[in-house]
């Protein structure tokens, strides 16, 4: 692979001869050099680097699961319900396919919030990586849009009234909110007109975007190159042959480490599929499997587990609008870390004290939110949901604070790197 | 180990034991129905049960019969002598002939679909609210249930269980209201079959409506086992690869 291409022509006959009539025509072998076998990434990568690439796998097997399913199912409020069961019951292996599917979900989000969690760590949102950064924070709003919109389609009773719910907080916003509200639906309520749209938006509009995001956010990456557990930028110490020394090239290296990933991944994933789809109600809700109906509310209402964070901080405020708005916040204030942290250093390893507790409280309070988004609003709970979000938003509003006045520990030259 | 590289242990451990951590809070008492989908016996009992006694107001419209008859082990014949009441094909759904103006008219509601109401309700819910029924005169049909007070079902099975009354206990608040709570049901009339033999007939019934929730948890978990054996193999032959491409990382 390192040696050029015409070198390799005479030698290999008709494949190479192939490649270089593409390569007359279109960058292949230029392309694959810079992008895999000759990109360089520091050797030092863990546990919190497999994410990434897992995004990427269940993205595509969301798009293919998704797309056998859209060949069966269908988007009308009379027919959508049954014709899921049918999936369930009639169409070879389709019940295969919506377990893979409705738990790709699931595991999607899970895999992205790992992801964003080890930006958190690592510092990876620093600069240079800033827009590469807000490439993935839009890949996580487009998520979150294909999830809200992919929810509504099994027509399922929780289906209905949890998109009746998040369609309503719209509502709160003053002035165009009812009219916002009825321009989502294109109804007066949740109907099939909106379920017909929502369809149009999961299956087009948001996968489109995800994908041209996911692949800003690969040139992103590209451009400004991985960072790593230590936060050094290898790139600023090269050998004579102008390789960083810490830098090993993605493709052998993080393609074969990348695939063993990927079956620790799928060993989970199908224990799930194959040994408990519902997840307990997590995955797959009770009130789901009643049909869409408009005269009866399921016993309780609550969002999948993955949005229960933020429907924790709206429900902990008793100001419908001002809650609306505070879980708004929430949710972009990701997208500023870049300019919140004052941070000298990247990695958490070479952090101080304050860093760390901070990260811890926001981790914590980020979990126990999600679990009381899942419960039955009490007293006690809406108050714990206060100070947790509290702790949530302190850790994002005071940040400049704690990260300029931290004590850091200076950080090596070089990487960090046991061989094996 | 580095504060970095002890998280993903707890996360992991963390996440897979979510589902077993939490259960919904402030719901009433369920019994455990204890069913067993494996059991093909109970499944054909269940069957009976089913077509016997839920499927005359009761439809499971997305529920075959030749898939039924398939799974529990029975014959064209078997299938068509003794579960099968409405001159339906073997291709055909499961469903009745009561019209939906009827059911509004004799039971206030349309009865509904059993087909996944295992996997709305849960099992446990289901086992708990067939033996629930207790006489209540206030009740247009002489019953009331204590699962879902106020229930527009007969008690389909009063031969079979008998007649239960609730016994009540009494006592006055702080504010010095009446308060009462469910202490036990007493059987004041008994039923054909005995208390423990009725509690089989509805775990049989159960765990049918389990099954027909899901038909394919009987192959499901036979074919996960082959897929996960395959995907250990294929991991430990990529780590190999791996361990092979990483020496040369020093």
């Amino acid at each position: 692979m390192s040696s050029t291409t015409s070198q390799n022509a005479v030698g290999r006959g008709r494949l190479a001869a192939l490649q270089t009539w593409i390569d007359d025509r279109f960058p292949m072998t230029t392309l694959w050099k810079s992008q895999v076998s000759e990109y360089y990434a520091a050797k030092n990568f863990n546990f919190w680097y497999y994410f990434g690439s897992l995004a990427l796998l269940v993205l595509v097997i969301q798009l293919l699961s998704g797309l056998f399913l859209a060949m069966n199912y269908k988007p009308s409020s009379a027919e959508a319900f049954n014709s899921v069961e049918y999936i369930m019951r009639d169409v070879e292996w389709g019940w295969l396919i919506r377990y893979i599917h409705s738990t790709g979900a699931s595991a999607f989000f899970i895999v992205v919030y790992l992801h964003m969690f080890r930006a958190l760590l690592y510092g990876s949102y620093q600069k240079p990586r800033e827009l590469l950064w807000i490439f993935g924070m839009l890949i996580y709003f487009a998520l979150m849009g294909e999830a809200f919109f992919g929810y509504l389609l099994p027509w399922g009773n929780m289906s209905y009234w949890g998109a009746q719910v998040i369609v309503s907080l719209f509502g709160a916003i003053p002035y165009v909110g009812d009219s916002l509200m009825e321009w989502i639906r294109g109804d007066y309520y949740i109907s099939d007109v909106t379920l017909n749209r929502f369809f149009a938006m999961h299956v087009i509009a948001l996968p489109l975007a995800l994908v041209f995001l996911v692949i800003g956010h690969v040139i992103a990456l590209h451009e400004v190159g991985s960072n790593n557990p230590d936060g050094i930028e290898i790139k600023y110490v090269k050998g004579p042959d102008g390789i960083p020394l810490d830098g090993i090239a993605f493709h052998p290296y993080y393609t074969v480490k990348d695939i063993v990933g990927v079956g620790v991944f799928l060993i989970l994933f199908s224990l799930v599929i194959f040994f408990a789809p519902m997840m307990g109600g997590y995955f797959l809700e009770h009130a789901n499997f009643d049909p869409a109906n408009s005269l009866q509310t399921p016993p309780h209402i609550a969002p999948v587990w993955y949005f229960t964070p933020f429907y924790a901080i709206l429900r902990s405020v008793p100001n419908k609008p001002l809650g609306a708005a505070l879980m708004g916040v929430a949710v972009l204030l990701f997208v500023f870390l870049p300019w919140l942290d004052r941070g000298k250093v990247k990695s958490i390893r070479y952090r101080g004290p304050l860093f760390k507790f901070f990260l811890a409280a926001f981790a914590i309070s980020f979990v126990a939110l999600g679990y009381l988004g899942m419960q039955p609003p009490t007293p006690t709970y809406t108050m714990a949901g206060r100070v947790f979000g509290t702790v949530y938003f302190a850790f994002f509003l005071l940040m400049p604070w704690y990260t300029s006045i931290d004590k850091t520990r200076p950080v090596p030259t070089r990487v960090t790197y046991h061989g094996h | 180990m580095g504060i970095d590289k002890k998280i993903p242990v707890a996360v992991l451990a963390a996440v897979l034991a979510a589902p077993f951590a939490v259960q919904a809070a402030g719901e009433a008492h369920v019994d455990h129905a204890m069913n067993d989908v494996g059991n093909r016996a109970s499944l054909q009992r269940g069957a009976r049960n089913f077509v016997n006694y839920c499927l005359g107001c009761h439809t499971a419209k997305y529920v075959r019969y030749n898939r039924v008859a398939a799974d529990l082990g029975l014959t064209e014949k078997q299938l068509t002598a003794n579960l099968m009441f409405t001159g339906a094909s073997p291709h055909d759904t499961m469903r009745n002939g009561m019209s939906p103006d009827d059911a509004k008219r004799w039971f206030g509601v349309m009865p509904p679909d059993l087909s996944v109401i295992a996997r709305a309700r849960t099992p446990d819910y289901l086992y708990t609210f067939l033996r629930s029924f207790y006489a209540d005169p206030s009740r247009p049909t002489g019953m009331n249930n204590l699962a879902l007070p106020g229930a527009a079902m007969p008690h389909v099975l009063w031969e079979q269980q008998g007649t239960q009354e609730a016994v009540w206990e009494g006592e006055v608040d702080a504010q010095g209201n009446a308060q009462k709570h469910f202490k036990e049901f007493r059987l004041a009339t008994p039923g054909k079959l005995a208390p423990e033999q009725y509690d089989a007939f509805v775990r049989d019934t159960v765990n049918f409506l389990d099954y027909i929730g899901e038909p394919v948890q009987l192959q499901r978990q036979s074919l996960g086992y082959k897929v996960i054996a395959f995907l250990i193999f294929f991991t430990l032959l990529a780590y190999a690869l791996k361990k092979e491409y990483w020496k040369d990382v020093k």
